[in-house]
Parts: C-alpha cells; sequence; structure tokens
C-alpha cells in the first residue's frame, strides 16, 4: 500500500505541487479519436482515497454489510407456537415477523407502505443530497467497495494492481489473483447464503445446507446470488451503475438547481497548472488546480469529475477526498471539488467569468491574500429546508404516523364472513328460513384461544356449525390454534313467525372474553319476497 | 445520411454518421460484450428451436429433440395429480361412507371432490348450488325422500330413483288415481284440500272434511296417518312447507290425478364408488343432512 503523507508532516509554504498521475478518465476516449461502435471495457484501478468521505462510507458499509449479514442470527421469544427468529418471511406459514410485529398476508399494506415511505424518502434524500443512495448504500456500491478492498489487500494499491495487469503470467500474479478471486467468491457465497436465512430459522438451514439436506430451492438460491455478487461485483462493478441500472437516470432527473452534487468548482480552478509558480512568474493567471489528476485515479467509475455533472458519476465523493488532501499539502483552501448546488456554481461562475473574454479569471473570486470575495457563495444549510424538500419530509412523515398508528391500533381477532349466495336461502320443512355463512374465523396471536362466536340481531334465529358438536344456539364457544384462522360453515336459521321478507341485517360477533378483544361482522340474512 | 464522420460541436464526441431532420447520432460506444450478448441471445434462440417445437412445416412443425408437447405436459401434471390424490383416494376407498366424518382430513378432501364432482354431473337437474326445481329435489333443505342420512343418500347415489336399468334402484310409483279412474274428480279435489290443511295451508273447511276419509282409505298407507309420508317407500312427507310440483291446491290436484315421477340414474357404474362417496360427503354437509 502507497504511504500517504499526513497533513502536518508537510509545511504548506514549501509544499510544491504533487507528481501528476498518469490516468486519463475511461470515457475520455469518444471525444478525441475515430471510434468503432462497441469498444472493450477500459479496465479501471481506483487509487486508494482517505478523507471523511471515505471515512463515512467505510462506516456505511459495516453497518449495512452488518445488517444484512447479522439479521437473520437475532432471536426474538414469541413463545412455544410461533419461531423466535427476530426478522423471518415464513413463506410456507404466509407470515412475517419482524421483532414484535407479525404480519398476515392481508397486512401486507404495511410493507406496501414502508417502500411507498422508501420510495418518498429517496426522493427526498436526492432532492438535498443528489445520487445519495448511489454513492453510499446501493448494494452494487457496497459490495463492489468491498471487492476493491479485497483487491487492494491482495494485489496492492492501483500502480502495483496496474502492473501486475500488465505483467506477463507469473506464479506470484497466479497467487494474487487466485487469492483476491477466491475472497471475492468467499464473500458471494457469503451474500448469496445470508439471503436464504430470512426465509427459515436461519440454524436449522445452515445445519441442513451444510449437510445436503436443504432443499433445492435454497441451493439454488445461493447459486444465483453467488454468481450475480462475484459478477456484478467483483468483474462489471461500475458497468452495472452505467449500462444495466434504471435508477441513475431516474435519480437525475430528479436533481434541481439547489441539489447538492459532487462538482468541481472550475471557477476557482481554472486555469489549472501543473506549473503554477512558473505560469504565476510569468504573470499568467492561475486557478488552484494543480492537474494532478487525483481525483481520476481514485474514482471507481474512472471518470474526471472536472468534465462536469456525468451520469457515470455516482457521487461517492471520493474525489472531494483526494482534492481536499491535495490542497492541504499545496496549501490551498480544501473544497475545490466539493458537494456544491448548480446555483452556487452559477452564481459563482459568473462572478469568475471575465465578461469580455468569457474565460475564467481566479483573481476576480480572490483578493491579493488568497482570500474569497465576499460576493462568493459557499454551503448553506437554507437549501435542505426548501418547499420541495418540505413536502417530502411533510409526506413520508405524514404516511408513517398514519402506518404507526393502524399498526397500534390493529386487531388481532378477527370475523370475516361470506355470505352463501347459491342458493340464497332455504326453506326447511317447518317453514322456517335457513341461509349459510362460512365464517373465518382469526386468531393472529401466537397462543390458542377459545373464541366466542354468536350472532345478534336477528330474532328468534339459531345457528348451528358443521363439525361443532354443539346443540343449535346463538353462541358457540369455538377454540382456535395459536396463529391459525379456522373455517366454519355456519347454517343460520330463523322460525317461520320471526322470518321477513327479502333482507334483513344482523350482526356475527366474536370475543375473546379472556382478553376482551372483539370484533363484529355486519352480515346479511335473506328471506323470500313473498 | 452522412458520408463522413464529424465531431458534434456541442459535446465534442464523434458522429456515427447517421443523420435523420438534422438530428445527429453521437459515437459514445457500448461495451462490447453488450455486442456478445446480443449474439448470444440468438444462438439461444437457435438452440432452443432445436431442442423445443419450433419451425413450421406443410403438416406440422418440427418436435424437438427433447420431445416436448404442451399435450404431453398437461398429461405429465394430470399424473402427478392423480398421484397426489391417491393416498387419500385409497384411504376414501378403505373407509365406509358412515366413518368418512370421523377423519377431518379426509372428510375436507371428499367435500371438495364431491363439489367439483357435483359441478359436473348433478347441477344440470339439482342446480349449481344443489337448490333444485320443480321436479328436482333442493339438496341442501331437511326434506328427503329416500332418507337424508349419508347411508341413505349413498345409496340413492349408487342405485338411483327409478332407474330401470339397475336392479337394486329405489323404486316408489303412486297409482294415477284420476287417470286410472281409481277417483272421482270431487274426491281428489277434497283431498287436495285435507292435503293443504295437513301442511298448515289455507283450505276450504268442508272440502278437507270430507276429504279426511279419502285420505285414511287411499293415501295413509304409503304417506302416513299425519301425511307424516316415509322415506322406506320414497313417500314424501305431505305435512311440511317442502314440494316437489308445488303446494297449491292445483298442483296437489294435478300430482293426484297423474302423478309425474322423477327419475335419477344410478351413478355406481359410471362414477364409481369413492367417487359417490364424495358426492354423498358433499350432499350430506350441505346443510340437511340427518
Amino acid at each position: 500500500m502507497e504511504h500517504q503523507p499526513s497533513t502536518q508532516e508537510l509545511n504548506p509554504d514549501n509544499a510544491s505541487a504533487p507528481a501528476p498521475l498518469d490516468v486519463q478518465p475511461v470515457n475520455a476516449g469518444a471525444k478525441q479519436k475515430a471510434q468503432p461502435l462497441y469498444a472493450a471495457r477500459e479496465q479501471i484501478f481506483p487509487k486508494r482515497a482517505e478523507g471523511r468521505f471515505r471515512r463515512l462510507k467505510w462506516i456505511i458499509m459495516l453497518i449495512t454489510l452488518g445488517i444484512y449479514y447479522v439479521t437473520p442470527w437475532l432471536r426474538w421469544d414469541r413463545g412455544t407456537h410461533a419461531p423466535d427468529q427476530a426478522v423471518l418471511i415464513d413463506m410456507a406459514n404466509r407470515r412475517f415477523y419482524f421483532f414484535f410485529i407479525e404480519i398476515w398476508p392481508q397486512e401486507f399494506f404495511y410493507v406496501a407502505g414502508l417502500l411507498v415511505m422508501s420510495g418518498v424518502g429517496l426522493f427526498l434524500v436526492t432532492s438535498i443530497v443528489g445520487r445519495a443512495w448511489c454513492g453510499y448504500t446501493c448494494p452494487q456500491t457496497v459490495w463492489t467497495d468491498l471487492f476493491i478492498a479485497v483487491e487492494r489487500f491482495w494485489q496492492g494499491d492501483r500502480n502495483a494492481r496496474m502492473r501486475l495487469a500488465k505483467a506477463s503470467w507469473s506464479f506470484e500474479k497466479a497467487r494474487k489473483l487466485v487469492a483476491t478471486h477466491a475472497i471475492f467468491l468467499v464473500i458471494s457465497v457469503a451474500t448469496g447464503g445470508a439471503w436464504i436465512f430470512y426465509f427459515a430459522d436461519a440454524p436449522t438451514l445452515l445445519w441442513n445446507f451444510v449437510t445436503f439436506q436443504a432443499p433445492f430451492v435454497a441451493y439454488s438460491t445461493v447459486a444465483v446470488l453467488t454468481a450475480t455478487t462475484y459478477v456484478f461485483g467483483g468483474l462489471m462493478r461500475e458497468q452495472v451503475c452505467i449500462y444495466m441500472c434504471p435508477w441513475p437516470r431516474i435519480q437525475a432527473a430528479m436533481l434541481d438547481e439547489d441539489s447538492l452534487v459532487v462538482t468541481y468548482n472550475d471557477w476557482r480552478g481554472e486555469p489549472r497548472s501543473r506549473h503554477a509558480k512558473k505560469a504565476a512568474a510569468e504573470g499568467k493567471s492561475v486557478g488552484d488546480c494543480v492537474d494532478c489528476n487525483a481525483c481520476v485515479a481514485v474514482c471507481p467509475t474512472g471518470i474526471d469529475i472536472r468534465d462536469g455533472q456525468q451520469l457515470e458519476c455516482i457521487t461517492c465523493a471520493l474525489c472531494i477526498d483526494a482534492c481536499d488532501d491535495i490542497m492541504t499539502k499545496v496549501g490551498r483552501e480544501r473544497g475545490l471539488i466539493s458537494y456544491s448546488t448548480l446555483r452556487e456554481y452559477n452564481h459563482n461562475m459568473a462572478i469568475a467569468k471575465n465578461p469580455e473574454t468569457g474565460a475564467i479569471d481566479p483573481t476576480r473570486v480572490r483578493d491579493a491574500d488568497g482570500k474569497f470575495d465576499d460576493r462568493v457563495k459557499h454551503f448553506d444549510w437554507k437549501i435542505i429546508f426548501r418547499v420541495r424538500s418540505l413536502i417530502y419530509m411533510t409526506a413520508w412523515a405524514l404516511i408513517g404516523v398514519v402506518m404507526l398508528y393502524a399498526l397500534l391500533s390493529r386487531d388481532r381477532l378477527e370475523v370475516n364472513v361470506q355470505k352463501d349466495r347459491n342458493p340464497v336461502f332455504v326453506t326447511l320443512s317447518d317453514g322456517s328460513i335457513r341461509n349459510g355463512y362460512t365464517v373465518k374465523l382469526l386468531n393472529m396471536i401466537p397462543e390458542p384461544r377459545v373464541i366466542f362466536l354468536s350472532i345478534e340481531g336477528l330474532p328468534g334465529a339459531t345457528m348451528s356449525i358443521n363439525d361443532v358438536d354443539q346443540p343449535e344456539g346463538t353462541s358457540f364457544a369455538i377454540p382456535v390454534e395459536p396463529d391459525k384462522l379456522r373455517s366454519l360453515r355456519v347454517f343460520v336459521s330463523q322460525p317461520k313467525q320471526f322470518t321477513t321478507e327479502g333482507r334483513a341485517s344482523f350482526h356475527f360477533i366474536a370475543e375473546d372474553k379472556q382478553s376482551f378483544e372483539s370484533d363484529t361482522y355486519d352480515a346479511v340474512f335473506e328471506a323470500p319476497e313473498k | 445520411m452522412a458520408d463522413k464522420n464529424e465531431i458534434d460541436e456541442v459535446s465534442g464526441v464523434e458522429t456515427t454518421g447517421h443523420e435523420w431532420d438534422g438530428i445527429k447520432e453521437l459515437n459514445n460506444p457500448l461495451p462490447r460484450w453488450w455486442l456478445w450478448t446480443f449474439y448470444a441471445t440468438i444462438v439461444w434462440a437457435l438452440a432452443y428451436t432445436v431442442f423445443y417445437p419450433a419451425w413450421p412445416g406443410i403438416t406440422g412443425a418440427t418436435a424437438g429433440i427433447l420431445g416436448w408437447s404442451s399435450r404431453g405436459e398437461l398429461a405429465q401434471e394430470m399424473t402427478d395429480l392423480k398421484a397426489s390424490q391417491a393416498v387419500y383416494l385409497e384411504k376414501l376407498a378403505a373407509t365406509d361412507v358412515t366413518e368418512v366424518s370421523a377423519d377431518p382430513e379426509l372428510l375436507q378432501f371428499a367435500t371438495a371432490g364431491g363439489a367439483s364432482t357435483f359441478k359436473v354431473y348433478c347441477e344440470q337437474c339439482h342446480g349449481s348450488g344443489a337448490q333444485g326445481g320443480p321436479g328436482y329435489p333442493n339438496l341442501n333443505d331437511d326434506a328427503w325422500i329416500w332418507g337424508g342420512t349419508i347411508e341413505d343418500i349413498y345409496t340413492t347415489l349408487m342405485h338411483g330413483v327409478r332407474y330401470e336399468q339397475d336392479p337394486d334402484t329405489r323404486i316408489s310409483d303412486m297409482p294415477a288415481f284420476g287417470r286410472d279412474e281409481l277417483l272421482e274428480r270431487p274426491d281428489i279435489n277434497d283431498v287436495a284440500w285435507y292435503v293443504r290443511k295437513l301442511s298448515g295451508q289455507e283450505f276450504d273447511e268442508e272440502a278437507a272434511n270430507r276429504g279426511e276419509t279419502v285420505f285414511a282409505d287411499n293415501c295413509s298407507a304409503c304417506h302416513g296417518e299425519q301425511g307424516e309420508g316415509m322415506a322406506e317407500l320414497g313417500a314424501p312427507n305431505l305435512s311440511d312447507a317442502i314440494w316437489l310440483y308445488g303446494g297449491t291446491h292445483a298442483d296437489i290436484v294435478a300430482q293426484v290425478t297423474s302423478p309425474r315421477q322423477g327419475v335419477m340414474p344410478a351413478w355406481s357404474g359410471r362414477l364409481g364408488e369413492t367417487t359417490v362417496k364424495q358426492l354423498a360427503v358433499y350432499v350430506h354437509g350441505l346443510g340437511g343432512g340427518q
């Protein structure tokens, strides 16, 4: 690994510009020479960056990967009748467990609500900090970052990797490549492996998996996810973002003039010069950019941010770290490349441009001491709180509050009734009228319960239930298994003297007499039109 | 089309030379693997046509070396389905029809099977909800001409009603009191009023009193003293609210004069014992089973 001197080691006054790196943006070719319609990918060897954004990215990687790998192993006691895995998508039994929340299929709107919140949240984040999703949290970015770190560990930093790539085959090269790709595969298998643990009891499945007793779908899922992780993160990397992912195009369209994007501030950087002192001595105006190419060398998508906003830019901000490092070394202010809004940039650009020649003149933004002119705009917290972002925040919070309320006040005991419509009613031999219903009792807690099902509001009527050996009556005690639905065929009969023509309304009531939970269903009883 | 490629002024990118109404195509090269992927899909498509039916000919298409056909797939699915049902069907074949309800799983299987069989063979007469119609009994109610226990229903289904090809079929033969001149018209008129009285409907007092004797002499042997019916003989209950051929005075007169006698085929030969068991379980569970 290359040694990066810390800022304390350097005396800014004596520091000369660092030697420029020999690097070209991978998308520069199109602008230079006759091109074929199809071109081979230019391999990118991102140089190691250090700084606050790199540190943030390490932390986010640790958190996101940590959540992904560890979550299925968390336990959560739900008693003897439900699984004790904290997060479990139980497809076979159609239940979704998330810590203290258990969701039945008909409650899936909570998940839909979460997805809506994620969507609005993404709009919010994008409108404020641009493609932050792409740069920091997208799995493609996180895993690619991890794979690049592995590559760097075995093969060294940028120059060493480039040398290795060019070198002819040797034992040393083979050893390094095999080691790198072996670790890639291990990570990929672990990635695919972690996925399946969300769908079954993790310890059991792991044991079955390694003893070859797991279902075929477990192996095929791991195989597919291993392949995609290895190919996308290990081999294709930035090409996934540039050629395959539709999301960058959508996100880029959600930016506006007040969104923060990674920007090369050419209003202070240009004209760039590798020999600033010499040029200054000759009386030429010189910008802050020393054209060292550090920003290009660290870029994981291999572009030159100084060419302006490009779809290849995932706003990972590593070029900011690289440039800040150089700026500190040469004794200039940080922020030549920075998160900046288009409005701010245009404003500063207007100041910097000589109205007659249209060229950037750095002296227009600085005074003789090198201090920025007061008119120059810098980052302002206020851009976070603008109408658009406030609308997103409100919508996001509103959905969240509504969902939370719905979740906290939801029923764990339900009765659903479906009336027979064919036949609508049946006349019995004593002249009474009978209607049939399919009644579903939902015991949505992981404990067995006795649910009292009764009818109310239909004069003289009694009910009988198939498979329940109790005499006709108006109330039945029905045992329901933990966390299960019990479907009953219920016949409600009303004696002749009580029947009214046409439809009559009444209620099915389901009650748990211990917890005092109850649910009512408004049903209809039909009799012939006389 | 322009002959020569040029450099676009705004983007600085070379054009491909293609131009449509002044709009020029820039040449930002696609990655080469994209092209290979495209070729790979073509190879895949061609290989597919070798393995699966594809190329059309005069009388048909190439069969493909895997020998796959949608008909074959259906046959396979049906076989798999039958295999998955086999365990229940065997169990059902070995279980007496009265014992089915003791096994909840078997009961569920039999009810579902019965429901689907009913839709194919029974609903033409008994209706899609088994609600019946004039001349065709409603199977949801609690009135059973030939008995409503599961055994009775099973026997009726197995051998049919008045189905001559089956020697064990259920037979009842009510005399045609009017057509065969066994009773005079006024007597028939009177006995019909009496039957209205028995079933608790409006009736003519005088006529019903006269009809009581006629009923005792001619009808009670089969239909019972109080018209309560007799399932062993297939004599319907005349005192309840359910009328197969209608309960108005005119309907009753018509039935006494010249009875209509419905026929139901025996299903044992056509459906087999196990399927009939499923049907019996289904019909018994419709709500009126005894």
